[in-house]
């Protein structure tokens, strides 16, 4: 037993298998959560050879729901907190201890709708996590009723008439919030959400990841519009930095924004007939990043669905500024006596 | 009892063992300043004090009128005193309004001081006065001296060439100088802490302000219109250093100390609520010890970062009020099952709901208690005094890091804005807080138990072969893996009972002020303390046989605690609720435990205490009570 923290200097060379727990997986059979879990624990290796982090200083931490079941699978220090409030603990756990690499595993309940306001300050603050939003726009655990995601006039248990309300847009709204890393998966394209995920952990601040993920028991289907074989071409757009945007089974189609019917919106055009100098550029460390605030809202209905890096920038983190405090009262104040500090103002003897 | 003695100026001088003095005002005339300088020179003069201040929820209430109010009562001794003292002697008041809410309290035939030049027709609409109080019968019976203090003021600060509003802010400084001469006090410390408070920021007010000071000491000299002067000798206090604290600062201070005693950082996560909001004040300005704090988003955030830094191996600690205990619940409930040591401070206030937030009150006992869902037991203790907020956050954390459990620290409005002196302690006097973190072993369970303290080990992210699993869903003995297995459950439900159970062996045994059997036992926790204690001493110079006793320890109760209950033929538990001690007392010891109860915003008086023994032990002499609500 010590007070001091132990871990091993290095990180070895893990293997997948490092990762496995062993705790039997029980989602559903055919649950998109399964391909992520399975693509984390493929490029958590090579995360962590390439920061050289040791197992030991990886932290899963969820809320509740069927995504948040996930830190049980993982064989790294993991805590299954309360529904909603994963953003809260492991905001506590990266300010103490700033030398972990955490984690927050949440879905689109649990982030959105009883975490909303956690969510939404953990981006202003740019806390240093990795936060994978599960986003099946569904209900799972509690069986299938409607989540802040789910489209407007879904039909579920809690809303045999169709739901009333809008839904919520995850990225744009992490993106209005202050995200200095904002990304867009789905968790049937596993190359694809590798490359996400790796590109995730080496971001320094809040890293936001929504990923689209199927539940074929209560809301299958839910992302054919874009990401069936027939649609993904024609409906998916995968964004790369520093180059134009372009879709379409021959990578010919770009987007435009121009004036139209509802006021200033895109245009799909080929991307031929688009003069150089026209040609939109996307920029993931543009800032304020318009264009991607405006791809966010795409749907994959009438416009492509947007994927990939949203936006990444280097800001400051929440617990870098906090340590730059500590540092500079200590040297305007000097590190700080104990017994002398309980002395100040003005004090009197008792003889 | 009063002795008059004689001063250089030969003028008669009673001599008098405390004073107890109330400032009144609107919230905008630096009552609370005022109070709270007189006090701090009281103290280091070497009185034994006592404080409370009271002032309205909102931060400037209209000018004039009654919810605007502010005051301070100091309670200023030559003895060991408990309480801010029940009846002021003296009630200076700056406004009608003041002198409305105030006159009511004052000991008959005590001294009013009056801002003559604040007791105008307006004045009177706006205190909702029908009559001028000074031309009815209102002040008879009262020993009043009314003074132009506004003009008076303005005069004395005239060559500083302040503007009129700014000289007028000097008012209340000028009415302390009043006082000084009236209580024989030299003004010296007081020009001093002037020039601390004032003089880096606005030094031209500290300068019209000590002109303020001085000036209403001349004239009190001068004029000879008071027929009273009165001293009071220093305190016989322990020797030491001594400084003035408030509970609140205590509070903090203990929490430092909790660093310095174990070696692990202080992690503050707050969302800012009254009347707790200056613990974050207070830990917020030292960075230098690198303690973190965080303003957080919500009460809940707020506890989530203190358990998250307590998962982290720091010491992890929240503190709210009423409303923000009960959205903190589900959380703390996660600690419980978790066993993370995370500290949480409850500074109740008047509840339920929004209640009256600057309201003190002991209500939450049954939230600390059993405000969550599911069994889910918490240790729960709470400071009877603003200087023992110090020891109790202190222990707050020795006991949390022993045990592996959350621990709710209940001080109250009254204790965490009163103050009192406090004898600063010395490097040697702190307990040693050991913090073991768990190593690797081949056999590293999560789950696994002290046998001496049923906790489990503290196994904190970054150490080598330790990964591990924890959350909200039922553990497995041992493993921790997650179990619905019936009967571990119900083992699992009497081990975490146990544990919080088991901290009884690990505190102090409960002590009585008096004899240790008798006809009576007042019992009292948190800041009733002070007013029983003081009751009791009364009582007992009446020659009864009656004891005091002050319950730190709340969850679990120290293990004497039935033994001492049954000493005394009767217990009487006074406390700011409707008798939630009372009933746990009866519940746990089947014993028919007397309640006294208050729910007013106000912390008891002495005399309430007082009237309630004879009632009980002499009830053919005993006074009426008189503050009792007819319902």
């Amino acid at each position: 037993m010590s007070s001091e923290i132990h871990s091993s200097t290095s990180s070895q060379n893990y293997k997948r298998q490092d990762f496995q727990s062993d705790q039997m997986v029980r989602w559903c059979p055919g649950c998109g959560d399964y391909s992520i879990l399975a693509q984390l624990q493929r490029v958590m290796p090579e995360i962590c050879a390439e920061q050289s982090i040791p197992k030991e200083k990886v932290v899963f931490i969820s809320g509740i729901g069927c995504s948040s079941r996930f830190p049980y699978y993982m064989n790294t220090f993991g805590f299954h907190t309360i529904h909603g409030r994963a953003p809260t603990f492991a905001t506590g756990l990266a300010v103490a201890r700033p030398d972990l690499h955490i984690w927050v595993i949440t879905g689109d309940g649990d982030a959105l709708s009883i975490g909303g306001n956690h969510f939404i300050h953990t981006m202003r603050r740019n806390i240093n996590l990795k936060v994978l939003l599960f986003n099946n726009r569904i209900y799972g655990l509690t069986k299938g009723q409607y989540s802040p995601t789910s489209e407007k006039g879904k039909k579920t248990k809690s809303s045999p008439m169709g739901s009333i309300e809008e839904p919520i847009n995850p990225l744009y709204l992490a993106l209005s919030s202050g995200a200095t890393f904002a990304a867009r998966s789905i968790a049937t394209d596993s190359k694809h959400l590798q490359s996400v995920l790796k590109r995730t952990a080496v971001h320094r601040g809040t890293a936001i990841v929504e990923i689209f993920q199927n539940c074929n028991v209560f809301n299958d289907g839910a992302f054919d519009h874009f990401a069936d074989k027939e649609n993904i071409a024609e409906h998916t757009l995968y964004l790369e930095h520093n180059k134009p945007v372009l879709f379409g089974k021959n990578k010919d189609k770009t987007l435009l924004i121009r004036p139209g019917d509802n006021g200033l919106g895109p245009i799909a055009v080929s991307v031929n007939d688009v003069p150089e100098q026209d040609l939109i550029i996307f920029k993931e460390d543009d800032e304020p990043n318009y264009f991607a605030r405006f791809l966010a809202q795409l749907d994959g209905h009438n416009y492509p669905m947007p994927l990939g890096i949203y936006k990444s920038v280097r800001k400051p983190c929440y617990e870098d500024l906090l340590d730059e405090q500590v540092a500079i009262a200590k040297t305007q104040h000097g590190r700080g006596e104990f017994f002398k500090y309980l002395e100040q103002g003005d004090t009197w003897e008792v003889q | 009892m009063n002795v008059p003695v004689k001063n250089s100026k030969d003028k008669n001088i009673r001599e008098v063992k405390n004073v107890i003095i109330r400032f009144a005002g609107d919230s905008g005339d630096g009552i609370q300043l005022t109070g709270g300088i007189f006090s701090h020179d009281s103290a280091s003069f070497g009185h034994d004090i006592s404080t409370l201040p009271d002032f309205p929820a909102e931060i400037r209430a209209p000018a004039g009128t009654v919810a605007g109010v502010s005051s301070f009562q100091l309670n200023f001794s030559s003895y060991n005193i408990h309480t801010p003292g029940d009846i002021p002697d003296i009630l200076i008041a700056l406004n009608p309004a003041a002198l409305k809410v105030h006159l009511p309290d004052l000991k008959p035939g005590g001294i009013v001081i009056l801002n003559q030049d604040a007791f105008t027709k307006t004045d009177f609409k706006k205190a909702e006065y029908e009559t001028d109080p000074r031309t009815d019968d209102s002040l008879s019976g009262f020993e009043l001296y009314e003074l132009p203090i506004t003009t008076l003021t303005e005069e004395s600060v005239k060559t500083t060439g302040l503007n009129k509003k700014q000289s007028s802010l000097c008012k209340n400084i000028f009415t302390l100088g009043i006082v000084c001469w009236m209580y024989d006090r030299s003004l010296e410390q007081l020009t001093k802490r002037l020039d601390k408070l004032m003089g880096n920021k606005k030094p031209e007010m500290a300068v019209a302000n000590k002109l303020a000071l001085q000036a209403g000491y001349n004239m009190a000299d001068t004029l000879e219109i008071f027929m009273s002067r009165f001293q009071v000798k220093k305190a016989n206090l322990p020797p030491g250093k001594y400084r003035r604290i408030s509970g609140n600062e205590a509070t903090a201070l203990g929490f430092l100390a909790a660093q310095e005693c174990s070696g692990r950082p202080l992690i503050y996560a707050s969302y800012p609520i009254t009347p707790a909001s200056d613990i974050l004040h207070e830990l917020s300005k030292i960075r230098q010890f690198g303690v973190r704090t965080v303003q957080a988003e919500d009460e809940i955030a707020a506890i989530g970062m203190a358990i998250g830094a307590a998962y982290g191996g720091s010491l992890g600690l929240t503190g709210t009020s009423g409303p923000g205990i009960a959205l903190k619940s589900e959380a703390i409930g996660l600690a419980v099952m978790a066993e993370l040591p995370v500290v949480i401070v409850n500074v109740q206030r008047a509840g339920p709901s929004t209640g009256m937030p600057t309201k003190t009150e002991q209500a939450d006992l049954f939230q600390a208690l059993f405000g969550r869902n599911g069994e889910c037991p918490v240790a729960v203790f709470a400071p009877a005094t603003p200087a023992d907020s110090f020891k109790i956050a202190l222990e707050a954390f020795r006991i949390a890091i022993k045990y592996m459990t959350p621990v709710i620290m209940l001080s109250d409005g009254y204790i965490a804005n009163g103050s009192e002196p406090w004898r600063i302690p010395e490097p040697g006097e702190l307990p040693d807080i050991e913090v073991a973190f768990a190593e690797e072993t081949d056999d590293f369970q999560p789950y696994a138990r002290d046998p001496a303290t049923l906790s489990r080990p503290w196994a904190i992210p970054g150490t080598a072969g330790l990964e591990h699993r924890i959350g909200g869903i039922e553990k497995e003995d041992g493993t921790g893996n997650v179990s619905y297995n019936s009967l571990n459950h119900e083992k699992m439900v009497h081990l975490r009972a146990n544990k919080i159970a088991g901290i009884a062996k690990d505190i102090p045994p409960l002590t009585v002020f008096g004899p240790e059997q008798g006809d009576l036992l007042v019992l009292g926790w948190g800041s009733s303390s002070g007013a029983i204690r003081h009751a009791v001493e009364n009582a007992q110079q009446q020659g009864l046989k009656v004891a005091a006793a002050k319950l730190r320890y709340l969850n679990p109760f120290p293990e004497n605690m039935e033994t001492v209950l049954r000493s005394y033929k009767k217990v009487l538990v006074p406390e700011l609720n409707l008798g939630q001690l009372r009933m746990l007392l009866r519940a746990e010891f089947l014993i028919d435990v007397i309640g006294y109860n208050k729910v007013q915003g106000q912390p008891f008086m002495t005399g309430e205490i007082e009237a309630k023994i004879y009632e009980l032990l002499k009830p053919e002499s005993a006074p009426e009570t008189t503050n009792e609500v007819e319902i």
